[in-house]
């Protein structure tokens, strides 16, 4: 459960990351449907959060330490919602190309993620 | 946000491919910070050296986050001073590691040129020093 929803959280931070450097390229900023995009992405760190502290508390220990385990998961979490902040801060190209380089960083958090937990 | 608009006497470092600047640290930060303050809480005594200069990276970042956020001619001498420090703490400890790899029992945010992330921390200053030349010689 816990690798599925890794996985699908780094393909879709890795699309999300193409389409806001689309937009960047472009010489877009962010839009109404990015902010969509980047809620998707965000409700899917924050199952795989709840999903991640229900493992724990049913007893499973992640492979490196449940302390890394949480952090990782909360910075999942918090990831993308900065990134779509800064944003709505800087409306030209700047912006995309922020949110893009979160949705690269979310994915290797997510890497790093299925690492610790042992997959 | 609103501190550095109500003050146009302050040079925004913010605007542009500062916004992206001010995220990488950003996440630098967090990284280097949380990386450290673990590590050093729970295992300091297997590689002391590695984590104090970890934590010391983290600092360092913090700072110049600060300091983009922050704005300003002194906060733009201060982060460029900073990015200096950093670019050579990088190559230093960077070069250390691989010179002398029995010194790091553990990996520090530097290590081999911060392979480990993405190559970020030895781009990041290069950028950043660029980024703070170019905002003085727009504003001036």
């Amino acid at each position: 459960m816990l690798d599925a929803l890794t996985v699908a959280t780094a393909v879709a931070a890795l699309a999300l990351a193409a389409w806001c450097g689309w937009a960047a390229y472009r010489d877009q900023p962010t839009k109404d449907w990015h902010f969509i995009g980047m809620a998707v992405v965000t409700l899917l760190t924050l199952v795989q959060l709840v999903v991640g502290i229900v493992q724990l508390a049913r007893g499973e220990k992640p492979e490196q330490g449940t302390t890394i385990f949480v952090s990782y998961l909360i910075g999942s979490f918090a990831c993308i919602p900065a990134a779509g902040f800064m944003s709505l801060a800087e409306r030209t190209r700047w912006g995309s190309i922020t949110v893009a380089a979160g949705g690269v960083v979310l994915a290797v958090l997510q890497v790093r993620l299925y690492d610790i937990w042992g997959g | 946000m609103a501190a550095t608009d109500k003050q146009p006497g302050r040079t925004r470092l913010i605007g542009g491919p500062g916004i992206l600047l001010v995220w990488l640290y950003g996440v630098m930060v967090v990284g280097a910070v949380s990386r450290s303050a673990v590590q050093i809480a729970t295992e300091f005594g297997k590689a002391p050296l590695a984590y104090s200069l970890s934590a010391v990276a983290g600092l360092v970042y913090g700072f110049i986050t600060y300091s983009l956020v922050r704005g300003g001619e002194t906060a733009r001498r201060a982060a460029l001073v900073c990015c200096a420090a950093e670019l050579a703490g990088v190559l230093t400890v960077g070069t250390w590691t691989l010179a002398e790899p029995s010194a790091f029992p553990d990996a520090t945010v530097w290590s081999d040129y911060g392979m480990g992330y993405l190559f970020i921390p030895v781009l990041l200053p290069v950028t950043a020093l660029f980024w703070l030349r170019r905002s003085r010689a727009v504003t001036s």
